[in-house]
């Protein structure tokens, strides 16, 4: 597999060398990997702190600036930052508002973020959570560690984001991450695998003429393998899963996310599908996004987040953002 | 009875055995995890033998929890975390002992363990790092080579079991079949033991 770095061990770093010189707004640690809003801490305003593995960019330093995330603490490809990473971010980020951690639920990610919410309080900063699960193709169970984090991270980071960015209190920005997070599904699928640059050849076999449905972010396989089905039909496979999971009373925002190595052409053509299925299953559409915004490295393939919403949800999504990856109303 | 410079020494093989096995953990955690196994035990156990060689602490609860701070602080996953606190939890019950017994430290390791179990919510049976350390703990006893074989008896046993945490759950069933790259790992730690002991 031929890649664009220098060295495995050192791809985390270039790519935060190359953030910084994108991105003036940002203030980057590239030793300590903290990716900070340059004008943190914003007096009166709760800190948005959130990371995960690198290999899903955007996610998260994408998102870091005004009315999304404080700081993001981006880890080894697909590894959890650790506790240093996400304290280190609190510390930069809190104004005397507390802090919001945003935690995709994975087993890694949840204990490192667990450690880093004590050793924040130990320096006397009010710390809350919310963990992102959105995913239906895990089943939930009393045996299994629950649903994965995907998509829906963007809708919690945006809409929590501008919560805090009007001055809302700590209790009620977490309270609207929950609400987001409640009222959000996602479904993936994978045309390819894709590749670790410390592994250098695709984490699982999938043969041309196959794909795999409920894949993750991290290029774990799905739950299931079929032959190789056209657009429209992955649109009413991943879209009966998600209205199956949450029936729809409300306006929808729609995500179709790339998981990274599926051009714009084929994700516009598949979200013309999904907007078909939801108008067939009578879903009202209030906005939709379309893009690579939570990708899994080089995969091949989608995933589709609904996120129901009531007016001030939909207020707090319209608000202004000013991120490398997202950006309106300013 | 066992000093500091044991601990030391047993914190360097497993260094070594993990340098030595990487490309193997990572192979096994492919199909059930995301490929990254030995990758990030090497570059927290790296991490550990550059901070022993410089300084090393003059007890044995010094030593294993040292080294579990650093696991937290370099390793990040899961394995950050749970390795972190196994042997974090394993230096305080030492105590400030300049020598422990062997009993001690099976003592101290029940408690490593335990703190483990607590964390990371797993118990035996879930194809976890826990399949492996279970049974070593409870053969120390009868000496750090019963123990290292208790520990990849438990390893292999985790091929036909399904996983019940960490990311492998998410493949349900298809997770059977595979080794855990945890109790495997685990079972590194435990022939390291050995291998200090001279066994």
């Amino acid at each position: 597999m031929k890649m664009l770095i220098n060295v495995p061990e050192t791809v985390v770093a270039d790519a935060l060398r190359g953030i910084a010189a994108a991105h003036p707004d940002l203030t980057v640690d590239v030793e300590n990997r903290v990716i900070v809003r340059r004008d943190a801490p914003v007096a009166g305003q709760v800190g948005l702190v959130s990371g995960g593995g690198s290999g899903h960019e955007p996610l998260h330093g994408g998102f870091v600036g005004h009315g999304m995330l404080s700081a993001a603490c981006p880890g080894e490809v697909f590894t959890s930052p650790v506790p240093d990473q996400m304290a280190r971010a609190a510390a930069a980020v809190d104004s005397g508002a507390g802090v919001l951690f945003v935690v995709k639920n994975y087993t890694g990610d949840v204990l490192n973020f667990d450690m880093a919410a004590e050793l924040a309080e130990d320096e006397g900063i009010q710390v809350a959570k919310v963990l992102v699960n959105d995913d239906v193709a895990v089943t939930d169970s009393l045996y299994t560690a629950g649903r994965r984090g995907t998509g829906a991270t963007l809708f919690v980071e945006k809409i929590a984001g501008a919560a805090a960015a009007e001055g809302q209190p700590l209790e009620r920005v977490e309270a609207i991450g929950r609400q987001v997070n409640e009222n959000s599904r996602s479904f993936g699928v994978a045309l390819s695998a894709c590749t670790t640059p410390a592994k250098g050849t695709p984490t699982f076999d999938l043969p041309s003429g196959e794909l795999e449905l409920g894949i993750g972010i991290h290029g774990e396989p799905g739950r299931e393998r079929r032959a190789m089905m056209t657009s429209g039909e992955i649109a009413d496979f991943a879209l009966h899963a998600i209205l199956e999971d949450m029936p729809p009373r409300n306006p929808v925002l729609v995500l179709v996310n790339g998981m990274g190595a599926t051009p714009l052409l084929e994700l516009y053509g598949f979200n013309a599908e999904v907007q078909r299925v939801l108008g067939e299953r009578g879903v009202t559409v209030a906005r939709t996004l379309v893009g690579n915004y939570v990708t899994s490295l080089d995969m091949a393939g989608a995933s589709v987040t609904l996120c129901q919403v009531d007016e001030e949800l939909l207020r707090l999504w319209d608000a202004p953002v000013k991120t490398p990856a997202l950006r309106w109303g300013m | 009875m066992l000093d500091a410079d044991f601990f030391r020494r047993w914190m360097v093989a497993t260094a070594a055995s993990v340098d030595r096995e990487a490309e193997r953990l990572t192979a096994l955690d492919s199909p059930i995890g995301d490929a990254d196994h030995g990758s990030n035990l090497q570059r927290g156990f790296t991490a550990v033998r550059a901070s022993l060689e410089k300084e090393a602490p003059d007890t044995p609860g010094a030593v294993l929890t040292l080294a579990g701070r650093l696991l937290i602080s370099t390793v990040g996953g899961a394995s950050g975390p749970l390795y972190g606190t196994l042997l974090r939890r394993t230096g305080k019950a030492l105590g400030d002992d300049s020598e422990v017994s062997a009993g001690q430290l099976a003592e101290a390791l029940r408690a490593g363990v335990d703190g483990v179990m607590t964390l990371g919510g797993a118990a035996p049976g879930d194809k976890t790092m826990i399949d492996a350390l279970v049974p070593a703990v409870d053969a120390l006893g009868d000496g750090f080579a019963t123990a290292r074989a208790a520990a990849e008896e438990g390893a292999v046993a985790t091929i036909p079991l399904q996983a019940r945490k960490g990311r492998a759950s998410y493949l349900g069933e298809r997770s059977i079949g595979h080794q855990d790259p945890g109790a495997t790992s685990s079972a590194l730690l435990i022939a390291a033991l050995a291998e200090a002991a001279g066994e």
